[in-house]
């Protein structure tokens, strides 16, 4: 075997080294050294993420394991998105890890986390779908364990037992669609399987319901509407820094593979066979994930409905079908990786520091903290998608990137979404009425949030702020995708 | 007499669907947990026979039944820790107990 091969796997290579490195240093280092766990951590990450932004050898295109593994520039680009969201949750979790509950085992935090980074990268990269499946699972057992991981908590638990269940169910119901696949075209890379399904252009029931079990298996990780009923309880039971990694990063990944999935295995089917249940999906998503935001005042769950329906938006970058599309879509995960991880770190601040999280807490937060609560404006208007944030720009493209697949249907959806989009300032923007107008007698005292709270926030916030102004980033994205060879066989 | 591939994929049809059924009416969490087992098992019986009977000159099916048993088993000890771990504070393991978290 040609072990130069794996020279190909950059960033896992790189990913791998750091995750060795805490581990020894977990392992090895003396009790003492042990309290700087959390910021080596932080270091050594941050250095891989800048190492893989800046160095050019990272993007180049590269197939392994003959064709199971591929990365290319589109690809580099996503899981550097991934690089930065995990960054800053990696720093808004120091304070946690070093609190007096978690010293026995934030060492295993950061280890399950960066080995479920390490899935999410087999995940999109994969060719295969041996590769995706193992991928798949290494992203979710993990997280399973992360949530459960305030294990004197009951609420934890109980997330976690709701969350191991459904993911088992989910990903047997998406073995099942594969085994279908498997039967109807004899492989499983996705080129072969593409190639021999589409032979003579004819639907027949099995493939249709193999579609449909792949997108109900991968709907169950993104939490699209009739497969999202445990979002909220696992949101609200697990700890703040795992939710917030579990809203943001899984979905993120996930949801571009997901896009990999359906264009390269299934994409000659898109009008005949999956468009229109994307589009009922997408629908349902939306509205149900906002009505139901509405009346939660647990901002945990209150937050995990909103990524509820800020799915259904990112599904609008799957169904173009177009290099757009794909474009807006990662912009549109970077984007949503700022805008609510700044929400978790305000939540998260608060809940470290008082332990409140219900949204009647929030009310007069302003006087005593007004700039925790200046953050949590910037991020709801972000994530409602009010100009000049970054999360206006985001849906703008999202949108921009339907339209151009161009029948009426998609254009009926967009509107559908745009009708959601302004429900969902109404509940967004009760939370910014709740810290700025409503009255309290006993609001949260002022604290003084912990460096790597404030630290994680910046970042959030500057990218709020700038990514809407700052074009190049979005042009960047577009023109990687534009020459990208992903939709080259289609149309 | 001839033993064609819907003598296996008929079965584990069944099985899959006791498994969907199992998964929505039980309710004591280990009983969810083997109808979980049962479905993935019927995903593994329809990659060998596919294999066996579609394409018998190729191992695809083959190995991806093996990884498939190995998550499989993977899935099941992480879960069953965790319901040990729900053992200890509910001392009961049945999901009509595990509700506190609600709409």
């Amino acid at each position: 075997m040609d072990y130069s091969q794996f020279l190909g796997m950059k960033q896992e290579i790189g990913l791998l080294v750091v995750f060795l490195l805490v581990f020894f240093y977990d392992t090895f280092m003396s009790k003492k050294a042990q309290n700087g766990l959390a910021t080596v951590t932080c270091g050594l990450f941050g250095l891989f993420t800048a190492y893989t932004l800046l160095c050019p050898s990272v993007m180049a295109d590269a197939t392994t394991f003959g064709g199971m593994y591929a990365t290319s520039p589109v690809i580099a680009t996503i899981k550097n998105i991934l690089n930065i969201g995990v960054f800053i949750v990696l720093v808004q979790s120091v304070k946690w890890a070093n609190s007096e509950s978690q010293t026995m085992r934030r060492g295993e935090f950061y280890e399950l986390l960066l080995v479920t980074l390490f899935g999410m990268y087999l995940m999109i990269s994969a060719r295969h779908f041996l590769l995706f499946v193992i991928g798949l699972e290494a992203a979710s057992l993990p997280l399973a364990a992360m949530v459960a991981f305030d294990k004197n908590r009951y609420e934890s638990r109980e997330a976690a037992i709701k969350y191991i269940l459904t993911a088992v169910f989910s990903s047997a119901v998406f073995m099942m669609g594969l085994s279908f696949v498997y039967g109807l075209s004899g492989s499983l890379y996705f080129n072969e399987i593409a190639s021999a399904i589409s032979v003579n252009g004819e639907v027949n029931v099995l493939l249709v319901l193999a579609v449909a079990f792949v997108i109900a298996g991968v709907g169950f990780k993104l939490s699209l509407v009739p497969f999202h009923l445990w979002t909220a309880d696992v949101y609200q039971g697990a700890p703040t820094n795992v939710t917030s990694y579990l809203s943001v990063i899984s979905k993120g990944a996930t949801a571009f593979a997901f896009l990999v999935i359906m264009v390269q295995v299934f994409g000659a089917f898109y009008s005949q066979v999956w468009e229109w249940m994307l589009y009922a999906l997408i629908i349902l998503t939306i509205t149900v994930g906002n009505l139901f935001a509405i009346r939660q005042r647990n901002m945990k769950r209150f937050l995990a409905f909103s990524s509820v329906s800020q799915a259904g938006y990112i599904m609008l970058g799957v169904i173009a079908l177009n290099a757009t599309g794909m474009a807006s879509l990662m912009y549109y995960v970077l984007v949503y990786i700022f805008s609510n991880l700044a929400a978790f770190g305000v939540l998260g601040a608060i809940e470290n520091n008082t332990g409140k999280v219900s949204m009647d807490d929030y009310n007069g937060l302003y006087k005593t903290n007004p700039r925790l609560s200046l953050a949590m404006m910037l991020a709801m208007f972000s994530l409602a998608g009010i100009p000049p944030f970054a999360g206006f720009f985001s849906k703008f493209f999202i949108f921009t990137g339907a339209l151009e697949q161009g029948s009426i249907a998609i254009y009926m959806l967009v509107l559908i979404a745009l009708i959601n989009t302004i429900i969902s300032l109404y509940y967004y923007l009760l939370v910014v009425k709740a810290m700025f107008i409503n009255d309290n007698e006993t609001p949260i005292a002022t604290f003084k949030s912990h460096w790597s709270e404030r630290l994680g926030l910046w970042i959030s916030v500057g990218g709020i702020l700038l990514l809407g102004i700052v074009s190049c980033a979005y042009n960047y994205i577009l023109e990687l995708t534009q020459s990208s060879n992903m939709f080259a066989g289609l149309l | 007499m001839e033993i064609s591939m819907m003598y296996y994929l008929i079965p584990s049809l069944i099985m899959f669907c006791c498994g969907v059924y199992g998964f929505i009416t039980r309710k004591n969490m280990i009983a969810i947990l083997i109808s979980l087992e049962l479905m993935l098992n019927a995903v593994d019986i329809n990659f060998v026979v596919f294999n066996r009977f579609l394409f018998p000159g190729q191992l695809d099916g083959m190995f991806f039944t093996l990884f498939a048993i190995a998550i499989a088993a993977a899935e099941t000890a992480l879960a069953i820790a965790i319901i040990i771990n729900i053992f200890r504070s509910n001392k009961t393991i049945d999901v009509d107990d595990a509700t506190k978290m609600k709409f």
